[in-house]
């Protein structure tokens, strides 16, 4: 199994550690409910088909990947820094950018 | 019987080798079973569940039948396959499951009892009384299981694992993937060709038709000299690809030393190898299957192809006189190469009526079939009886048998595809797509003639060049057969006057098919599973088909709609030890060591683990007997004089940028932004879900330049943690962070005279004033620019030097025997957690992993004014309140009495019983400072509960004694040592 | 038809032609009071305790494939009660209990094995966390004995004591644990279910839950509609799509396990062997095959296969510990569909739907829990009120906080 840095290129499946679910990153805003809480710690979608999850290059460059892949097949159709996801994003206790963020935006490469 | 002029063994080159204690000898090139057949040996081992016995029926690894044991003591290895195993000198190999020989086998009894041994027997009954099913049968039934035998003794032989990438993996090496190699080598393309077998060319080492002119093995061998002397096609034979798996990953087995007789100690046994492949093709070829008779499981009774193996590569008659029984074409190729060595065909019995014009004198006899064999260790006749029902016995010492032949199509199904039913040739082939990136060819993709084997592996490799961007040169295909192989689909000869074997080893019959369809295991999954057919060391290669045959007709389903059960790696099986290669004693995990190991070694202290850390339990003196004695004088000597301990392994991660601080208050339940620089704070992290993840100091070493300690335990965890929350929470901001762990060696000094050390070492010495508790800024030593951090995790007054790594080994030493010049001298772990104990600092015995803040009694540090991770999730209803378990001090009554870790507590008078359970202790130590054992411990409303008494139950250990609640700081509890 | 030794040579000299169906196949009715999503062990125990311990048999189970298919089907079958959280204890403790008399209640041998079961550990503070495991079995009446590094060598002297990565402390030994035939379980509480009624209907997948007005009114499915009063969702690592369609969503994660069994051998391991510093567990089974495995792949899939990294990981595991097992051949791999929980402990609920339960959240734990959950799962369906060794087993658990997370690794699906 083989996933495709967006920094490193195409690395085993040993390098990387597997968090769960993109919905992770999605953290509730500051002040947001139980149930918002909830929902991002422990509800899931569990799809059989696409899914995206978050991988973190331990072994590598400790880039913080999002994958899109097929829980079925296992295909792997996407990966991108989750860094560089840009777009708007609750902001939580003040979790908003002071500066732009730097480099230029990588998605996956064969 | 060997025949002299037929083979591609190496007669010039004879080879000895052992049977069942007898002496052999063979040629090179043989296998076990080819040298054995030819020296008339029969009988090689036992049936699993009859102990029936068992001789050669193929010529490959899907033998069922001729399994082994190949060596002695520690590289003893059970279930070898007699067909596989290249004979060397010195071989020692004997058959298995049976006692006292597999030529006089007591447990054959079972034969006689297998009305009783039907499919399921063992569901029905060993069920009464109770008692004597694990007393009694339970033990019976598990000695009567398995067929080899384990040594029982450790491994001691070198095994291996490697990569391997290319663009074309062929899988195979007969004429479609010699033509596959061939064409994409040309081509440029980097080529592997695997093959199981030790000598590549597939079944043109088996056949005698002609490929492009020349006798098949030379049309091989010309293409694999053009192969080895491509410098982009790698050619590994004895190498089985077992797995397919995501990625276009295979999994491969390489036989590196089985064949060899002395192998260097250094060469791997075997190698397991991983081949990342862009495309692959599985030109596997197919496998025989049999057909069902009554008795067809006797020594001698053979799949055709592999008796035409036998004579045509290995120079060996499998019979002075042999039937052939066969439902297709093919089969006569065995009789009549056979007939043309001066082998006797006593009878060819094909079950169809129109045979067309095979027979060209042989004694063919058409619609008739095999009924019944005579010749329990070894075949003497075979009972035929004709389309009117005639029965004639044929004397015969070997019946060759061929049903058809099935596609090995089990890779490209390893990746949940499901094969489709080709009614044409009565077999499963494979769909395109089952795995990316990969197609059958040949007669793996169900196309049998030599002629489109050829084809069908040039054009696959023109396919996959394709995909590569490569264009494939003209392929010449060469002349060769290409008759269609007409076959009448012929399961089993109807209503068997004795059993019908359908899984030779795990001894599966029709009869016990049609019990599990008639008890309505009907599925194919119950029906294997009911009857464990396909469950042996085969995997149903021979048998898998058949009895779904028999299954559908005993449902009323036709086979396709019947289905097929999954197939799933490995393809044939591979040892633990290839698959494990590499993991054996130290190497299954990384070893870590500071840079103070060796002067902890030369002073005798034993090397604990901590992860996968090495630390020094305790640094023996002479006269003391046991590490209580060196941990009591260590913790005396840094409370009275002072220590020197190692604290490398703690997690330190350097964290720079305009918002470092703003970052250390998301991720810290108190803030930092407040810290001044020159300073350090302790810090508590949770998790997101409200529990304690770790806890450190964390100290500003510049404006914008921090520096965190964890625990060693979570020093992963919590980097990993902090990279996630910088990238995905706030990934904007201008922080920055690293792993600094190993670039640091770092030291404590501590202990009343632990500054008078210091200064003894720094270039400008401190003063308390200057430098006081929780300070931080940089010094140096002998010229070395280090770190200072004063902090104390024993209570006393306490520092940590830090230098880079390099410098470590030098500092320790000389900080120790500094410190041993004042009476003090280094501690270890042990004493290390007596003092942290006394102080009630806690570790990952007390947070782990289920506890709060508040349980901890650290809910004041969670900030109320910011947010940080964890806040939210840390209100839940069931994280607070007097029903948690809240950490607390415990000193036995009296408190000489010993108490361990693990131990429960109960209200005074209360039964030791779980509706009782009050909580656990999870820290112990004796104290010498206080004179008596210390514990930390949990206990429900422990803070409301200082000063009363619990009961503490040790069923484990017997420990019941009383015990006092106090705070969990049971030494100087003001901290002004700390602080002086 | 009972089944009893005497039945077999009865049997045996006729020709085993008198061997009947274990169980029926029926065509589904339109309406049942019950319908239980599900016919693998939890499933079938469940149909077989409503019928057994409540009368109730108006009961069908619907399987999408062949009964026991799904995880009870690959399984590495280990039987233990050693878990020590409240809300969990009292649990597996009662579960054990049926174990041991459960091939007389069936009637069919699920070929129990009470070998023991050995926890190794590697440190002192490993040795204080199983001394808390073992007592706490002790309190809940099971049975647990820490042994030192002798006593374990005397049970396994087949370990590496001297050259393994992890030294061997000692280990925790249930004595009561064990392992138990897993088609036969599943295989007996089918028969069971169906002798007292329940219909049991396979190649039949549900497509749709029907609900009005907030209450379950029956399902669709593959072989036609059927009405119902209570419908039971018990399909693992399934939960999440069959959750779907009644518009629930679940904290549940399905993640793929793989297990691993050798060739058959000559007896060489007695005891149940848990080596938690490799993610290792090993046993032998009765018909000689080494039965092993270790962790999740660690990413969610629906696959029920898994990849070479963590196939290796286990090997290599096995290889430091007991390297005598390197020449035995892995004989087959296989995974299944694990229905992870974010704290490993599983859910026996009603749900937000009136007359909809569910029964999910195993993670990899599932298979000895067959006779419990299946007890529990009937008398919360039949009485509406939760089985007091079940009670904590709520969906709501972790928007609460009531945990029960015995590996302490907290809420990520895939650490448990």
């Amino acid at each position: 199994m083989r996933i495709t840095c967006p920094l490193c290129g195409q690395r085993d499946r040993r390098e990387f550690t597997c968090y769960g679910d993109a919905v992770y990153a999605d953290r509730p805003a500051e002040g947001a409910g139980p149930g918002a809480w909830d929902a991002y710690l422990h509800l899931r979608d569990n799809p059989a088909g696409e899914t995206r999850d978050l991988w973190y290059h331990e072994m590598g460059c400790s880039a913080w990947i999002e994958v899109t892949r097929d829980t079925v097949t296992h295909e792997i159709a996407a990966t991108r820094l989750l860094a560089e996801r840009g777009g708007a994003r609750p902001s939580g206790g003040g979790i908003s950018a002071t500066k732009k963020p730097r480099g230029s935006g990588r998605g996956t490469r064969t | 019987m060997r025949l002299a002029g037929k083979g591609l063994i190496d007669r010039a080159t004879t080879v000895g080798f052992r049977f069942d204690g007898r002496e052999y000898s063979g040629f090179a090139g043989d296998t076990l079973a080819s040298a054995l057949l030819a020296s008339g040996v029969r009988v090689f081992g036992r049936s699993f569940k009859y102990h029936r016995p068992r001789g050669v029926m193929t010529a490959g690894s899907e033998e069922p039948g001729a399994l082994v044991t190949v060596g002695r003591g520690a590289a003893q290895v059970p279930n070898v396959r007699a067909t596989v195993q290249e004979i060397h000198a010195g071989l020692e190999a004997r058959g298995q499951n049976a006692w006292p020989s597999v030529g006089f086998d007591v447990m054959a009894v079972n034969d006689l009892l297998a009305p009783f041994f039907s499919a399921g027997f063992y569901y029905k009954t060993f069920m009464w009384p109770r008692a004597l099913w694990e007393a009694l049968y339970e033990p019976a039934i598990r000695r009567a299981a398995g067929l080899g035998a384990l040594s029982g003794r450790h491994n001691d032989e070198a095994y291996e694992k490697a990569w391997a990438f290319c663009d074309l993996l062929v899988i195979g090496s007969g004429p479609a993937g010699l033509m596959a190699a061939l064409v994409a080598g040309r081509a440029g393309a980097d080529v592997i060709l695997a093959e199981e077998d030790a000598r590549m060319g597939g079944r043109c080492l088996a056949e005698t038709g002609e490929i492009g002119g020349r006798p098949g093995a030379d049309w091989a061998a010309a293409v694999l000299a053009e192969l080895e002397a491509l410098p982009n096609v790698r050619l590994m034979a004895r190498t089985t690809v077992t797995g397919a798996y995501d990625g276009g990953t295979f999994g491969a087995l390489e036989r590196v030393a089985l064949h060899l007789a002395a192998p260097a100690p250094e060469l791997p046994r075997e190698c397991f190898w991983r081949i990342v492949a862009r495309r692959t093709i599985l030109a596997s070829g197919a496998l025989e299957r049999p057909i069902a008779f009554a008795n067809n499981d006797r020594p001698g009774v053979m799949m055709a192809g592999a008796v035409r193996s036998y004579l045509n590569r290995w120079g060996v008659a499998a019979g002075q006189s042999v039937t052939v029984f066969t439902n297709n074409d093919d089969g006569y190729r065995t009789a009549r190469d056979l007939a043309a060595a001066g082998v006797t065909i006593a009878a060819v019995v094909d079950p169809r009526e129109e045979i067309g014009d095979l027979s060209g004198g042989l004694p063919v006899r058409a619609g008739a079939r095999v009924i019944d064999t005579v010749g329990r260790r070894g075949l003497r006749e075979v009972i035929v009886a004709d389309r009117k029902g005639q029965v004639s016995r044929v004397p015969s010492d070997c019946l060759a048998v061929s049903g058809g032949w099935n596609p090995s199509l089990h890779l490209a199904c390893h990746m949940n595809g499901r094969p489709v039913w080709n009614a044409d040739i009565a077999a499963f082939v494979p769909k395109p797509d089952m795995v990316p990136g990969l197609v059958a060819a040949g007669a793996a993709n169900g196309a049998f003639s030599t002629r489109a084997c050829l084809a069908e592996g040039a054009a696959a490799a023109s396919e996959a060049l394709g995909a590569l961007g490569r264009k494939a040169g003209k392929a010449d295909l060469p002349e060769a057969e290409d008759d269609m192989v007409r076959l009448a689909p012929y399961w089993e000869v109807p209503e068997p006057r004795h059993r019908a074997w359908l899984d030779f080893a795990n001894d599966v019959t029709t009869k016990d098919v049609r019990l599990a369809a008639q008890e309505n295991y009907r599925s194919v999954e119950h029906m294997k599973r009911y009857t464990t057919q396909g469950m042996a060391p085969d995997q149903g290669k021979s048998s898998n088909v058949g009895a779904l045959a028999i299954l559908a007709d005993a449902t009323g389903r036709a086979i396709a709609e019947t289905g097929t059960t999954t197939f799933r790696p490995p393809y044939v099986p591979v040892s633990i030890a290839a698959l494990g290669a590499g993991g054996q004693g130290d190497g299954f995990a990384p070893q870590r060591f500071t840079t103070s190991d060796q002067a902890a070694r030369d002073r005798g202290a034993p090397m604990i683990e901590a992860g996968l850390w090495y630390r020094p339990s305790h640094f023996p003196r002479p006269g003391e007997p046991s590490w209580r004695e060196s941990c009591k004088r260590e913790v005396e000597m840094v409370r009275g004089r002072v220590g020197v301990s190692d604290v490398s392994t703690l997690g330190k991660i350097d964290i720079q940028g305009g918002d470092a601080a703003r970052f250390l208050d998301l991720v810290y339940t108190n803030t930092f932004s407040t810290l001044k620089e020159g300073r350090v704070r302790y810090g508590l992290m949770l998790r997101e879900d409200g529990m304690v993840m770790d806890d450190g100091t964390t100290a500003r070493l510049g404006p914008d330049h921090y520096l965190m300690t964890t625990t060693t335990a979570a020093a992963g965890q919590v980097m990993r943690h902090l990279e996630f929350v910088h990238q995905a929470h706030c990934p904007g901001w201008d922080v920055r962070m690293i792993s600094v762990t190993e670039s640091w060696a770092q030291f404590a000094v501590a202990g009343p005279l632990a500054r008078e050390l210091l200064n003894s070492l720094l270039e400008t010495p401190i003063t308390g004033a200057a430098f006081p508790f929780l300070s931080c800024g940089t010094v140096a030593v002998s010229g070395v620019a280090a770190r200072l951090f004063r902090i104390s995790f024993s209570g006393e007054l306490g520092y940590e030097i830090a230098v880079p790594a390099r410098y470590g080994e030098a500092l320790f030493r000389d900080l120790v025997s500094r410190a041993e010049s004042l009476g003090g001298g280094a501690y270890g772990m042990e004493a290390l957690n007596v003092l942290r104990i006394e102080k009630g600092f806690i570790t990952h015995a007390e947070i782990h992993g289920r506890v709060t803040a508040f349980d901890i009694g650290l809910q004041a540090m969670v900030a109320a004014k910011k947010d940080c991770i964890g806040k939210a999730a840390s209100t839940r209803a069931g994280l607070v309140g007097p029903g948690r378990e809240q950490l607390v001090g415990l000193r036995p009554v009296p408190s000489s009495r010993e108490i361990g870790a693990g131990a429960h507590l109960f209200d005074e008078g209360a039964e030791p019983v779980s509706a009782n359970d009050q909580g656990y202790v999870t820290s112990v130590c004796w104290s010498p400072t206080l004179g008596g054992y210390l514990g930390l411990a949990f206990l429900q409303n422990g803070r409301a509960r200082h000063g009363t008494r619990v009961r503490l139950v040790d069923h484990l250990r017997k420990v019941d004694v009383l015990c006092e609640v106090t705070s969990p700081v049971f030494f100087n509890p003001e901290g002004g040592r700390a602080r002086g | 038809m009972r089944y009893s030794g005497l039945r077999v040579i009865a049997e045996g000299l006729l020709g085993n032609r008198g061997w009947t169906p274990a169980w029926r196949d029926p065509e589904p009715k339109s309406d049942y009071d019950i319908v239980i999503i599900g016919g693998g062990g939890h499933g079938l125990s469940t149909a077989y305790y409503l019928a057994k311990n409540h009368g109730l048999t108006n009961i069908a189970v619907l399987e999408k494939g062949y009964l026991g298919g799904g995880n009870v089907g690959r399984n590495t079958t280990i039987v233990r009660a050693n878990y020590f959280l409240p809300g969990n204890q009292e649990f597996y403790s009662h579960s054990l209990k049926l174990w041991e008399r459960l091939e007389t209640e069936l009637n069919y041998n699920v070929m129990h094995s009470q070998r023991g079961l050995i926890n190794l550990f590697h440190s002192d503070g490993q040795r204080d966390a199983f001394a808390r495991r073992g007592n706490a079995m002790v309190n809940q009446g099971d049975d647990a004995i820490l042994l030192d590094r002798e006593g374990v060598r005397r049970h396994l002297p087949y370990l590496d004591f001297e050259q393994t990565r992890f030294p061997i402390y000692g280990g925790l030994l249930h004595p009561r644990g064990g392992t138990a035939r897993h088609d036969a379980v599943a295989w007996g509480y089918a028969r069971g279910a169906d002798r007292r009624g329940v219909d049991l209907i396979q190649n039949c997948e549900v497509t749709g839950i029907d609900i009005s007005n907030g209450r379950v009114t029956g399902v669709r499915t593959t072989r036609g509609a059927i009405r119902a009063r209570k419908v039971g969702i018990i399909v693992a690592g399934r939960s999440g799509q069959v959750a779907a369609m009644a518009g629930m969503r679940l904290p549940v994660e399905s993640h793929v396990l793989q297990a691993f069994v050798t060739e058959g051998l000559k007896p060489v391991i007695d005891h149940v062997v848990s080596f938690g510093m490799g993610h290792f567990y090993i046993s032998q089974s009765d018909k000689g095959g080494l039965v092993f495995g270790g962790d999740l792949d660690f990413y969610a899939s629906y696959a029920a296969r898994g990849n070479l990294p963590m196939v290796e990981h286990v090997m290599e595991a096995g290889m430091t510990l007991m390297p005598m097992i390197g020449k035995a051949k892995v004989l087959r791999s296989w995974g299944g569909i694990m229905d992870m929980t974010p704290d490993g402990s599983p859910v026996i609920d009603r749900t937000p739907v009136e007359g909809l339960f569910i029964d999910c959240g195993w993670n990899y734990g599932g298979f000895k829990a067959v006779p419990a959950s299946g007890w529990c799962m009937a008398h919360l369906m039949a009485t509406g009120e939760s089985h007091a060794v079940a009670r904590r087993f709520r969906l709501d658990r972790f928007a609460t906080g009531h945990l029960l997370d015995e590996e302490g690794t907290g809420s990520q699906h895939n650490l448990h």
